[in-house]
């Protein structure tokens, strides 16, 4: 069938079961936009700039597990969106991003809104396409979709010129990718899998280091089951709150540079690490070559780039970690495991001695409480963004996560400003859950105008503003480690929060006590519209434990170093 | 026991790569700019078609440690366009300069000395004289070192490392 570029994409994404396309409209993409009219297959949902049409599309990414769409205009429409794109990169989310480009003949003259997007994006995208012929259209979206959703997940941006999109030709979309080049490892090798699981079964404290990638892999329930086949401890990393879920008594907690010490110290004194979809991240491990220094390490990653990028690994296996825990679960029977409850124990041991707390006031609300008050209402109710910084970690910590996907953070890139459109994506995608998104005064003004989207999309993000009027974690660096010069993060100048969520539609609300934040909770939850909850919270508190930075995970900052 | 990265030689060693990579819009930027994003070296590096197929094969020369070479194989292969990269461990490798030269000079000497490297003068005109050869990197490197003492060249030419398997 004979069709227009701009009718291919919509199309294609027809063919690809796409129900939600983020975007912002311009110049060199209006083919597409006027097709996107003309269509009902999918829904368009208007963010207030690309950087948030990316987020939300990870927002809807990260929640569902679908790849997340989103099409933006050239030039200045294409590089407001490569933020996002970046962020996506980091955290390893599915997204296919379209872009439009000026015409093919305008290509290299500096035209208007010109800009070299397949330049820029290299570096932020699992891959990335220029449309040099109509003909290649169906095919390059069919590929970018696969791309995107295997191996290791990432975005894949598309970069389509306007004439592209205006000529006609038949479209046929393939019905597979032929990518010769590209096959990821799906099965892990059996040897290095037995190697590994005879290893384990020999262990005497034996941690299973759970990272993102047991999220993007789902593999929640096969790691849980796993944990309690062999009676073995677990510690997740940012990326991955939520696999165990919090009341499970093999969870030790989150590890890493705000991890709990109990957690840190079982990487400090585990001998043998099982890391899963983990990439021994800096803010993870702290001084590396202290890093579980007494363990031999298992490592299984579906890239094998990452497998020794930095740590060297006594049994690698490549593969998915769903396929591998699966296969390790199978061969469970196999193996006489020792026996590692003195182990657990003692890392419980750990865990009460120096449990993750902060000392709560009466005359002040401390910014952890409203976290662990919304996990208390909320639960499982709800859906945790956040933005990025000291909100962002006591979120990791308190908030009382229970399924995969439940956290949608930006770990990797720590991306301000991440977390009220990936909030609105979240609710887009789950209409049955409360979408929340814990911000700060700093975070929450680099996407404020997607209160707007919000509104207009009915999308009931209740946005929760631990407002310290400081830029909380660089204040907290320069503390600790700048002899207190707070150069530029004092916010004391800022906008009324109320005002302003109601001049764009929304319910606002100041809170300064316990009563009067649990009474807008409430509210905001029956209301359901877009909210602002700003919490007038201490101004001072630290994001505590931590290691400092160039310190070893067992050479930690405690609570009671600072508050007692 | 101990983990890291100082595990490994922290020797730096000199590695000839070659990737087959697919012939599309980007590819060598691809490459290059995986070195350049990620702060690995490129000492040399020539492209050229695999006649008769849509692949194209880059001979890179790099130096690093054998972490640094490893992680550079496996993020090379990581590429969607890269079809095979190999480490060569046993190779013939080649290299060719062009020399050109003031005309004010001996030819006969000049020849002598080229040959001895695998060269020959290439073509002589009125005010210049110039040179190839086609040799290991090292005796390249040689070879140019004593044409730049002695005959003060005007242009020299290097073409980068080619390498096959023995």
């Amino acid at each position: 069938m004979k069709m227009t570029g701009a009718r291919m994409v919509i199309e294609s994404l027809r063919e690809e079961r796409v129900k939600v396309v983020f975007g912002y409209p311009g110049g060199a993409i209006m083919n597409v936009y006027d097709e996107i009219y003309k269509q009902n297959h999918f829904e368009h949902i208007l963010n207030r700039h690309e950087q948030a049409s990316i987020h939300a599309a990870e927002g809807y990414a990260r929640s569902t597990g679908k790849v997340g769409v989103a099409i933006v205009t050239s030039g200045p429409g294409f590089t407001n969106a490569v933020t996002g794109l970046a962020t996506a990169y980091m955290d390893s989310i599915p997204l296919v991003v379209i872009s439009g480009q000026v015409p093919t003949t305008i290509i290299g003259t500096d035209g208007f809104q010109e800009i070299d997007a397949v330049g820029i994006s290299r570096p932020c995208t699992k891959h990335n396409y220029l449309v040099n012929k109509i003909e290649d259209l169906p095919r390059i979206i069919k590929e970018a979709f696969h791309i995107a959703s295997t191996g290791r997940p990432g975005p894949v941006h598309i970069d389509i010129p306007k004439d592209i999109t205006a000529q006609v030709a038949d479209f046929v979309y393939p019905k597979e990718v032929n990518l010769p080049t590209y096959k990821p490892t799906v099965k892990y090798n059996k040897k290095q899998l037995k190697r590994a699981m005879s290893a384990i079964s020999k262990a005497k404290k034996p941690l299973l280091y759970v990272g993102g990638g047991a999220i993007l892999s789902n593999c929640g329930h096969e790691i849980r089951a796993f944990a309690k086949k062999t009676n073995i401890p677990v510690v997740e990393t940012l990326m991955a709150r939520g696999i165990m879920g919090h009341e499970n008594p093999l969870l030790i907690g989150m590890l890493g540079m705000h991890g709990e010490f109990a957690a840190n110290m079982a990487a400090h004194e585990t001998d043998l690490l099982i890391s899963l979809g983990a990439r021994f991240d800096d803010r993870v491990t702290g001084r590396l070559d202290e890093f579980a220094s007494k363990a031999k390490v298992i490592h299984v990653d579906i890239d094998p780039a990452s497998i020794e990028k930095l740590v060297k690994a006594d049994y690698p296996i490549v593969g998915d970690l769903k396929v591998t825990v699966e296969g390790m679960l199978e061969s469970v029977e196999e193996y006489e495991f020792n026996d590692y409850s003195n182990w657990v124990a003692l890392l419980n041991e750990y865990r009460e001695k120096e449990p993750l707390r902060y000392i709560d006031s009466n005359t002040v609300i401390k910014p952890q409480w409203p976290i662990e008050r919304v996990g208390k209402l909320l639960g499982d109710k709800a859906i945790i963004s956040t933005d990025v910084g000291q909100h962002q970690m006591w979120t990791a910590q308190f908030y009382p996560f229970s399924f995969p996907r439940q956290f949608i953070t930006s770990g990797g890139l720590g991306t301000m400003g991440f977390g009220l459109p990936a909030a609105l994506g979240v609710a887009k995608a789950n209409p049955d859950k409360v979408s929340i998104n814990f911000t700060g005064d700093g975070s929450i003004l680099m996407n404020i105008q997607e209160l707007m989207t919000c509104v207009e999309a009915k999308l009931p993000v209740i946005n929760i503003i631990l407002n310290n009027n400081y830029l909380g974690m660089v204040r907290q660096w320069q503390t600790m480690f700048y002899e207190n010069r707070l150069s530029q993060t004092d916010l004391s100048m800022q906008p009324d929060f109320k005002m302003l969520v109601e001049a764009f539609g929304g319910i606002g609300y100041r809170v300064s006590t316990k009563e009067e934040f649990d009474f807008a909770l409430k509210d905001a939850v029956e209301k359901k519209k877009p909210a602002m909850i700003e919490v007038i919270v201490a101004r001072n508190e630290e994001v505590l434990p931590m290691v400092p930075n160039g310190h070893a995970l067992n050479e930690m900052t405690l609570i009671g170093d600072i508050n007692e | 026991m101990n983990n890291f990265n100082h595990y490994y030689d922290t020797e730096t060693i000199r590695q000839v790569i070659s990737v087959v990579v697919l012939n599309e819009h980007n590819a060598l930027s691809r490459i290059v700019g995986l070195f350049s994003a990620r702060g690995y070296n490129i000492d040399s590096l020539t492209v050229a078609p695999i006649s008769g197929t849509e692949y194209s094969r880059m001979t890179i020369v790099t130096t690093g440690d054998k972490r640094i070479i490893d992680q550079i194989v496996k993020q090379l292969n990581k590429l969607i366009p890269v079809l095979k990269v190999n480490e060569h461990r046993n190779v013939i490798e080649k290299e060719t300069v062009l020399i050109k030269i003031p005309i004010d000079q001996h030819l006969s000497d000049i020849e002598v000395i080229a040959r001895a490297y695998n060269g020959h003068i290439q073509n002589v005109t009125e005010d210049a004289i110039v040179i190839s050869a086609t040799d290991e990197p090292h005796r390249i490197a040689n070879f140019t070192n004593i044409i730049n003492s002695r005959y003060n060249p005007l242009e020299v030419v290097k073409s980068g490392v080619v390498a096959m398997e023995r």
